[in-house]
């Protein structure tokens, strides 16, 4: 049912616009007392949320340890294609991690191209890429800002992570049972 | 040489240098009410407003530099640098002459204003009183809205000039908008000239003599609270400002006659609005809030009969002006643009007949009252 609203005449008052005037006058006036909003960004940063979707990088476990097995599931969600990888073994010499599994030779994520939605942490088996809180990135030339693996590692650091799954793969492999 | 034409020569001396120092004075306050209006926009608007514009080596002074440098002190010089060090290109489409001509007619009236407009006294060696003001002229009211009203030349041949739709829009309102309330404006003055010039008082025209009919009595503010009102109105209008942007119209006309105007020549344009609003702002103080008298209903007078007491005078007269000023902006800053129409109901419909009314209500309390004395 339709809802009737009373709409009363003006006043004399009203009709003059004086009263709304000085109301809205009122307003401002308290406007100008109240604490500012503006945020003084290069000095003062916004607080991050949780899960906020900055730049992407790969991160090494708690251990040091390169989590990325070159899988490249994120090269093929990427949706603008800003990944490559090229895969490598993990030299015999490394006997942490020989044999264990695959390590990326070349790991490069254009930061131009990339549009943050996150696909790569999500679709990543490993959880060995985050997207990170750093929200501005720049810098003078193209190449500067195709990030290679070793910038990656620098950015992305290490990352709290409750799997150690390469002590658990080289227990397994000691035990015999590898896969 | 003889004695008096010595005399003469240093007479127009000084007065060159006075002239230069109220106009000095005068765009400084200017160039300080634009840094006012965006600090006092962002104060109302909950921001901070411009607070990153540093000098070299004033900002470096441990406390004062980082405070003077919050409140944007600097920020008026960067404007006015960007304003003169900017390319000044000419839109192959207008008139030049006329062109480069409206600002200088937009900005001339803005500062010729200020010469009658009084902002202080000093006493003279017997201790006669008199007004601190270049040009005491006997009917300096006159003169000031006969001067004032010519600013709108500007404005038109700015919007003609520059050969395209928006800016002539912009001179068009502009021009019906000044006429209209240009009428309210001056009749709502006549009943101030009334109070003021009683039997037996020499105010006459002069800002000076309506100051000192209010010294010893009421602020017309308060003698009169509906001429103020249509005047203060009539104000905003002429000085177009919000709410009566009419030639700017920046949502709707793009910059109204501003629009074909870059660098310098639009500088020009920004300063005299400003100045407008400076000088508006002093008319105002002197005709209805006394001036430089302290208080509104006594006549009491803490000013002592010296340079100092003059000082105190100007000062005081400077708070006025700068609240009007702050006024000014606030009112800008809370209410929206009239529709052109209404601009126009509301000069020719109700600021008219009501200054008009006023008009007779006081001719005939003051006829009444002077009868019955």
């Amino acid at each position: 049912m339709a809802k009737v609203v009373d709409r009363k005449p003006l006043t004399w008052a009203e009709h003059t616009y004086l009263p709304q005037i000085v109301g809205g006058l009122k307003i401002t006036l308290t406007n100008l007392f109240r604490k500012k909003v503006t945020l003084q960004y290069p000095e003062e940063r916004p607080v991050i949320p949780d899960g906020y979707r900055g730049i992407p990088t790969l991160v090494k476990d708690p251990n040091g340890r390169e989590k990325c097995v070159s899988c490249q599931l994120c090269e093929f969600v990427c949706p603008p294609k800003a990944i490559r990888i090229t895969p490598g073994a993990i030299p015999e010499e490394n006997t942490e991690r020989a044999h264990i599994e695959k390590a990326p030779q070349e790991f490069e994520i254009n930061m131009l191209r990339c549009i943050y939605c996150g696909f790569c942490q999500e679709v990543c088996p490993e959880e060995a890429i985050f997207l990170q809180d750093t929200f501005s990135l720049s810098g003078y030339s193209r190449e500067e800002l195709v990030f290679q693996k070793q910038k990656l590692y620098e950015i992305g650091g290490t990352l709290p992570d409750k799997h150690f799954k390469w002590d658990k793969k080289r227990s397994a492999a000691h035990a015999g049972n590898a896969h | 040489m003889e004695p008096a034409t010595l005399q003469l020569l240093t007479d127009i001396l000084l007065t060159f240098v006075y002239a230069g120092a109220v106009i000095a004075v005068l765009m400084g306050i200017t160039m300080y009410t634009v840094l006012a209006e965006r600090k006092v926009c962002g104060w109302l608007q909950g921001r901070i407003g411009p607070n990153r514009t540093a000098l070299p080596i004033i900002a470096s002074i441990p406390i004062i530099g980082p405070f003077m440098r919050g409140l944007g002190l600097f920020q008026p010089l960067a404007d006015g640098g960007k304003f003169l060090f900017k390319e000044e290109p000419i839109p192959a489409h207008v008139n030049k002459v006329y062109y480069q001509l409206a600002p200088v007619i937009a900005m001339v009236p803005a500062l010729l204003t200020v010469t009658v407009v009084p902002f202080g006294v000093w006493w003279d060696s017997v201790g006669v009183k008199h007004p601190l003001v270049l040009a005491n002229i006997e009917i300096g009211i006159l003169f000031l809205l006969a001067i004032s009203s010519l600013g709108v030349y500007g404005i038109v041949m700015a919007g003609w000039a520059a050969n395209s739709k928006f800016p002539f829009m912009g001179g068009i309102r502009s021009s019906a908008q000044m006429i209209s309330y240009e009428l309210a404006m001056v009749v709502s003055l006549l009943p101030v000239l009334m109070w003021s010039n009683g039997p037996g008082s020499t105010a006459g025209l002069s800002f000076y003599g309506i100051v000192t009919a209010q010294e010893n009595g009421w602020w017309l503010i308060f003698a009169q609270p509906l001429s103020a009102l249509i005047f203060l109105v009539a104000l905003f209008a002429e000085t177009n400002r919000l709410p009566f942007d009419m030639p700017e119209s920046e949502t709707e006309l793009v910059g109204g006659f501003q629009t074909e105007y870059g660098a310098f020549k639009f500088g020009m344009f920004f300063v005299a609005e400003y100045a407008h609003i400076v000088v508006g702002s002093a008319v105002f103080s002197l005709l209805f809030l006394g001036g430089w008298d302290f208080l509104p209903f006594s006549s009491f007078n803490p000013y002592p009969e010296n340079w100092f007491g003059s000082l105190l005078s100007i000062g005081w007269f400077l708070v006025k002006v700068c609240s009007l000023i702050f006024f000014f902006i606030w009112i800008r800053w809370t209410l929206p643009r009239f529709r052109y129409d209404q601009v126009m109901n509301i000069g020719w419909k109700i600021l008219l007949p009501l200054a008009i009314g006023n008009l007779i209500f006081y001719t005939l309390i003051l006829a009444i009252y002077d009868a019955n004395r």
